[in-house]
């Protein structure tokens, strides 16, 4: 009997073959978040809100600010969302078309929730990684730090900081960073604790690796699930912050805008019968809220899932 | 105990002289002084102003006095802008209504809250714990400040029921959609933290015991399920309260009660500094304060902890 070889060789590499594709922890997770329908559904939102802001102005009729002279004055008559006259959210009360400005408040509502949950990421990341790495003393004064911080009234001073140092949007950014990072920190350094005594760590250690090297290359990578949960779920918490701020009329300042100072408009506008200002804002607001915090739960779902 | 609340004293008061420090520096960084105005005043003038408020002496001599004043006679200091009221005045006018809706809605958020949460658990995967879940989920998104515009649209411009701003004493009319619009997101995350605490706590063996001696339900849930389940709604109060009086603002602001909100945000508008760090302090005081009386209680509550 003649043993084909070729074919033995392809059932050889075949079994090599599914030996090897072993399943990462992040193929694993990735596998149940696309089980996820809600969390799927989620994404999908995110990618349509994002193509909004991204693409939206090659859409929109008019910029954001152009003055329609021929709804001017006549808001509740004329200005209403229409596709013939190319204001497919309606106008604002000035006469800007809604469109252009939801796409401009998308891009900057955006921005401040990924710049903030970006910002918590990197510093709460390593303060935490540090404070609960080094432990001691070190560990009681940097996290009581915390403790204080978390305790003062954060928006009071963020809208004091904005008052006394103009009302920017680089002021804006920075007053949510000085405050994003603290929960962050403190997950962080949670989950350190339980890293710090386990065996690679040791074996480091061991071998004579630097501390700032271990928090570095061992800690610091093995935190990535927890702290890609939590800076998603930071995401849209950094938007209510800023849509808060800019709704008492503190925060983005014309000619730039934000849903929250889209929103503060609306409302302000819901007597004369223009609803469409304050409905198309709020509209995307929602949805991307709650799509972040559904991709949030289900990135925490897909990654622990021990946590049910 | 006593150790344990003094210790916790020991925290709360350097923060709070921290959080006088910070403002009052960053007051100071500010350009302009109170009597900076259009007009300008002769230099003499402004010399001899300066002399009779302290704003010649160095800054850690005018720190020391005005920390001292709220200190000693709890007392802010005037305005700059209002040139015939102090900042107290200020507060005094403002804090009692920002008190009483405040309260009452902390109260209907906590009360309805865990209600809602409680009877989630208990009837676990019936309409009501879907409901309960589906309410949890969507005032997530929905704080006070949106809250706010759709009541008016609905309730007063839509049916006309409320009216759609004011205080009027407190009246009852004038009372419920600020206390909605306050209520809704914390009632809903309060319902959400005692649904899951509640779920895990019925399935441990302390519940189990007591329903296999043969304990009435109702008995199984009060005596023994509700103490245990409450410990992370206590630890969720804290900052529900701090988050809750940021959130006053925009009720006054929106309803035009005329709480502290709408002090706050004004003399932000008019860069009136005095009066910002007069309510932040105070705010920063109420909350290191509720923070203090949140740790007792949960001290209290939770037996395994030792202070």
């Amino acid at each position: 009997m003649v043993i084909d070889s070729t074919r033995m060789k392809s059932l050889a590499d075949r079994l090599a073959g599914d030996e090897v594709k072993g399943r990462s922890l992040w193929a694993d997770a990735r596998k149940r978040f696309l089980k996820n329908k809600a969390a799927v559904s989620g994404l999908v939102v995110l990618l349509l809100v994002l193509a909004f802001a991204v693409f939206g102005n090659m859409i929109a009729a008019y910029s954001n600010e152009t003055l329609d002279f021929s709804v001017m004055g006549q808001i509740a008559e004329k200005g209403g969302p229409s596709l013939s006259n190319g204001h497919y959210f309606g106008t604002d009360d000035l006469g800007r078309d809604l469109f252009a400005r939801t796409v401009q408040g998308t891009q900057i509502s955006l921005a401040v929730g990924i710049v903030g949950s970006a910002i918590a990421v990197l510093v709460g990341t390593f303060y935490g990684a540090f404070a609960g790495y080094v432990g001691g003393r070190t560990d009681n004064v940097m996290m009581r730090l915390v403790d204080i911080l978390m305790s003062i009234p954060y928006m009071f001073v963020l809208i004091l900081l904005l008052v006394v140092f103009g009302r920017s949007i680089i002021m804006l950014f920075m007053g949510i960073g000085l405050i994003s990072w603290l929960d962050m920190s403190r997950i962080v350094r949670g989950q350190t604790l339980s890293l710090k005594h386990k065996e690679f760590i040791e074996a480091a250690e061991a071998t004579g690796v630097s501390r700032l090297t271990i928090i570095r290359r061992h800690i610091v990578p093995n935190l990535l699930g927890v702290v890609a949960v939590y800076a998603t779920l930071l995401v849209p918490l950094m938007i209510l912050t800023e849509s808060f701020i800019s709704f008492l009329g503190l925060g983005v300042q014309e000619p730039l805008t934000s849903w929250g100072a889209l929103i503060s408009e609306g409302s302000g506008t819901i007597n004369y019968g223009t609803l469409w200002q304050l409905a198309f804002p709020l509209f995307f607001f929602v949805i991307t809220l709650f799509a972040f915090f559904f991709v949030g739960d289900g990135l925490r779902d897909a990654l622990d899932p021990k946590d049910r | 105990m006593f150790a344990y609340i003094a210790r916790r004293l020991a925290i709360a008061v350097p923060t709070l002289l921290l959080l006088i420090v910070f403002s009052f520096l960053l007051m100071h960084a500010a350009p302009g002084g109170p009597f900076t105005s259009e007009r300008g005043l002769p230099p003499q003038v402004l010399a001899n102003l300066n002399a009779k408020y302290g704003l010649d002496q160095p800054m850690w001599r005018q720190m020391l006095t005005y920390v001292w004043g709220i200190v000693s006679d709890f007392d802010f200091g005037p305005s700059f802008i209002y040139k015939d009221r102090t900042v107290n005045a200020i507060i005094a006018q403002g804090f009692p209504v920002t008190l009483t809706y405040g309260a009452i809605s902390f109260v209907v958020a906590v009360v309805v809250g865990v209600s809602l949460g409680v009877a989630a658990a208990i009837w676990h995967n019936s309409w009501l714990d879907y409901l309960a879940v589906g309410i949890s989920i969507g005032a997530q998104v929905l704080p006070n400040f949106v809250m706010a515009p759709i009541l008016v649209l609905v309730f007063t411009l839509w049916l006309g029921w409320l009216p759609g701003g004011g205080w009027e004493g407190g009246q009852w009319q004038y009372l419920i959609m600020p206390v909605v619009a306050l209520s809704t997101s914390f009632m809903a995350s309060i319902a959400r933290i005692t649904r899951s605490s509640m779920l895990e706590v019925m399935n441990s063996n302390h519940i189990r015991t007591a329903k296999a001696k043969g304990l009435p339900m109702h008995k199984v849930i009060v005596r023994h399920a509700l103490k245990p389940a409450m410990l992370p709604v206590v630890s969720y109060l804290g900052p529900a309260f701090v988050t809750m009086i940021t959130g006053s603002v925009v009720v006054d602001m929106y309803f035009s009660t005329g709480g502290i909100g709408k002090a706050f945000v004004d003399s932000a508008l008019n860069r009136d500094y005095a009066v910002m760090m007069g309510v932040t302090i105070l705010v920063g005081a109420l909350t290191i304060l509720f923070n203090l009386l949140v740790d007792i209680l949960y001290a209290w509550i939770d037996p395994k902890i030792r202070y």
